[in-house]
């Protein structure tokens, strides 16, 4: 196999482990905040607004892990640094 | 599917000079002029009465909505900040509200778009947390617990803005790709419900853009107020409404 051809192999496999790998911890933290919003807003009801707004904001923040991975995968199969330098060759 | 968009820097429209028309561009201007041109025809006749027009009270709703937002959030007074973070909101709202637009490329969907707001943040926050406390007091917040925290203090700064920007990128970034794939293979109908889940993500993302710049920018400015509140707590010690954060200490 020549550069060209590990290069693809790698990239391919390795975006498809990152975003497998790297979604699984956001998705528990997030389920994790989100049962824990909700036991929040069934205990004070009233203060059901601040709780989902701070939910929002907390889920984003949680998420953005899982969307580098995200973005890792992406650039690994479109925007490939390494596959342009080996087909420039 | 050889054509997938994965920045819309890559799409030129034209090339002027130095300067090039990429799609990016254009439609940064368009939602530009879009909100210019819109909020200057609103509010060219404004009415004071019970009765306003109903670009008006749309105007009013927007501003008003985004004022208490600010309030809640940062526990002072939003006039300060109601510039910066309320068009922080309305540009990527529109950018990616607008995405429906079949043609329309959102702005937001390119890197470049995305880590420029960011660094509008990231300049923003030292400004107001200097126009609060001066320059002293507020370098002084970098090396709050101990010395050792300053370089921590240093990356988190720098990381989160690097994190607002990747954020808002990979969330619109992955609309428009998801969209493409899918249009691959299920070209029908499925397409559609995942543009109505990319409207709502679009929304969600430019609030918590706006919250979060907002919040970054609180944290800069109320940390002073915080040990102010603590003293006259101490002073005067049963005020019946007091804020929660100075209570729960006491």
């Amino acid at each position: 196999m020549d550069n060209l051809g590990i290069v693809a192999l790698g990239s391919i496999v390795m975006a498809g482990f990152t975003i497998a790998i790297g979604s699984i911890a956001p998705a528990l933290g997030e389920g994790r905040a989100l049962a824990q919003a909700l036991s929040a807003i069934a205990q004070q009801p009233d203060k059901s607004n601040t709780i989902t707004r701070t939910l929002f904001v907390g889920l984003a923040m949680v998420e953005s892990t899982a969307i580098y991975c995200f973005v890792v995968s992406m650039i690994l199969l479109f925007a490939n640094p390494f596959w342009n330098y080996f087909t420039r060759q | 599917m050889d054509e997938i968009p994965i920045s819309s820097d890559d799409l030129v429209f034209g090339r002027w000079g130095v300067v090039t028309f990429n799609a990016t561009v254009v439609f940064t201007w368009l939602v530009m002029v879009l909100l210019v041109v819109g909020s200057w025809l609103v509010t060219r006749r404004l009415s004071p009465g019970t009765r306003p027009s109903r670009w008006q009270n749309l105007l009013e709703v927007l501003v008003g909505g985004m004022r208490s937002q600010i309030q809640e959030v940062s526990q002072q007074e939003p006039g300060v900040y109601l510039p910066f973070v309320g068009t922080l909101f309305l540009y990527i709202a529109a950018a990616n509200l607008l995405s429906v637009v079949p043609g329309f490329h959102p702005p937001t969907s390119s890197l470049s778009t995305t880590a420029a707001l960011a660094t509008c943040v990231f300049v923003a926050v030292p400004l107001f947390g200097i126009g609060r406390h001066g320059l002293v007091d507020y370098l002084r917040q970098y090396i709050r617990p101990t010395l050792f925290m300053l370089p921590f203090n240093i990356v988190g700064e720098l990381s989160r803005t690097l994190a607002l920007a990747v954020r808002l990128y990979g969330n619109m970034m992955s609309g428009t790709v998801v969209a493409a794939i899918l249009i691959g293979f299920v070209p029908l109908f499925v397409p559609i419900l995942m543009q109505v889940l990319g409207l709502l993500t679009g929304l969600i993302q430019a609030y918590i853009f706006a919250m979060l710049a907002m919040v970054y920018i609180a944290s800069a400015t109320r940390a002073r107020q915080q040990t102010e509140e603590r003293l006259s707590v101490g002073n005067a010690s049963d005020s019946p409404n007091r804020s929660p954060g100075a209570s729960s200490r006491g």
